[in-house]
């Protein structure tokens, strides 16, 4: 079975967050004045061949934690696993 | 006999031609390794050189620590051989485990690029040495930056020309000044400035001349041991 998975990546609470800092700044120029808080992370989607989706929830973990993610400095939430349609022919895409 | 000294080429290293050189003009036998091989052609020492080894995806460093040649770079480490991460190289051992922390964004976003000064923390000298990196801010949780500085682990801290610690010389915002750090057991040294930059008297300051001094010499007595 297949399982389609999201997994986003934050920075740690308590580091320095360059990038969300530099998106907060940028807003009051287009009169979001009222904005603070803002934090840059990233998406990762992919899917998976598993027996089930507790397996596949298994290995996006073990994924997660050797290598698409640093745990020194980023926290990481599994959004989603979800039974997938074959790759490549769903009318979705590679969404 | 000239120490022998592997430079690795990841796809995206930029700086291995001038590591190669520098190793050269400094005495020892510079060897060039690709990154899919499986040794270190007989080296008695690695560097790991600069650049964006693949393009810097998922995180700094993060892909290229799977190279093959890789298990050869933690085979010279466990046996106490000289292994010198440059800017990316840096970056690389970090992600591998090998040094501790890791490297993020540059406090002020930017990328920086010129000439800054880092004091050896064991020596006190003052070395002349440039920067060029958009992640170069050394971070770790408070418990292991307690570690590293208990363990003497920080080689290197940006300073002033006179050797001062201040924030106003800090060009990243690496935590505690942090601008290159070591092993417990000393063998492996990471450091975001270039050395590599820094050893030819035609071409500049010589501040990096002392971390080739180093890694030579470690080479010659991990050599003759």
């Amino acid at each position: 079975m297949r399982f389609r998975v999201r997994l986003l990546v934050s920075l740690k609470e308590g580091l320095l967050d360059p990038q969300g800092k530099a998106v907060e700044s940028a807003l009051p120029a287009l009169g979001w004045d009222n904005v603070s808080d803002v934090g840059v992370g990233k998406y990762l989607r992919f899917e998976v061949e598993a027996e089930g989706e507790e397996a596949a929830r298994k290995q996006a973990e073990q994924m997660a934690n050797r290598f698409l993610t640093n745990p020194v400095i980023e926290d990481h939430a599994i959004l989603e696993v979800e039974r997938a349609e074959p790759a490549t022919t769903g009318p979705e895409g590679g969404r | 006999m000239k120490p022998r000294v592997a430079v690795v080429t990841f796809p995206g290293s930029n700086d291995d031609r001038d590591a190669l050189r520098a190793v050269r003009l400094m005495g020892g036998e510079p060897v060039s390794v690709w990154h899919a091989d499986q040794g270190l052609a007989g080296a008695d020492a690695v560097i790991l050189p600069g650049g964006f080894s693949y393009g810097d995806y998922l995180r700094t460093g993060a892909i290229a620590r799977f190279a093959p040649v890789m298990d050869a770079v933690r085979e010279l480490a466990a046996a106490g051989g000289p292994v010198l991460g440059i800017c990316n190289g840096f970056q690389i051992l970090c992600e591998a485990g090998l040094l501790p922390g890791a490297l993020i964004r540059n406090r002020g976003v930017a990328f920086v690029c010129r000439w800054i000064n880092v004091r050896d923390e064991r020596s006190g000298d003052v070395l002349p040495v440039p920067i060029k990196h958009g992640e170069g801010q050394f971070v770790g949780s408070p418990d292991e930056l307690e570690r590293i500085e208990g363990d003497r682990m920080v080689a290197f801290r940006y300073c002033s020309p006179d050797g001062a610690l201040d924030d106003a010389f800090n060009p990243n915002g690496s935590a505690r000044g942090i601008a290159g750090v070591r092993n417990r057991r000393g063998n492996v040294l990471g450091m975001m400035p270039h050395p590599e930059h820094a050893v030819d008297p035609d071409l500049g300051p010589t501040g990096g001349q002392h971390v080739f001094e180093w890694l030579l010499s470690s080479a010659r007595a991990a050599v003759s041991a």
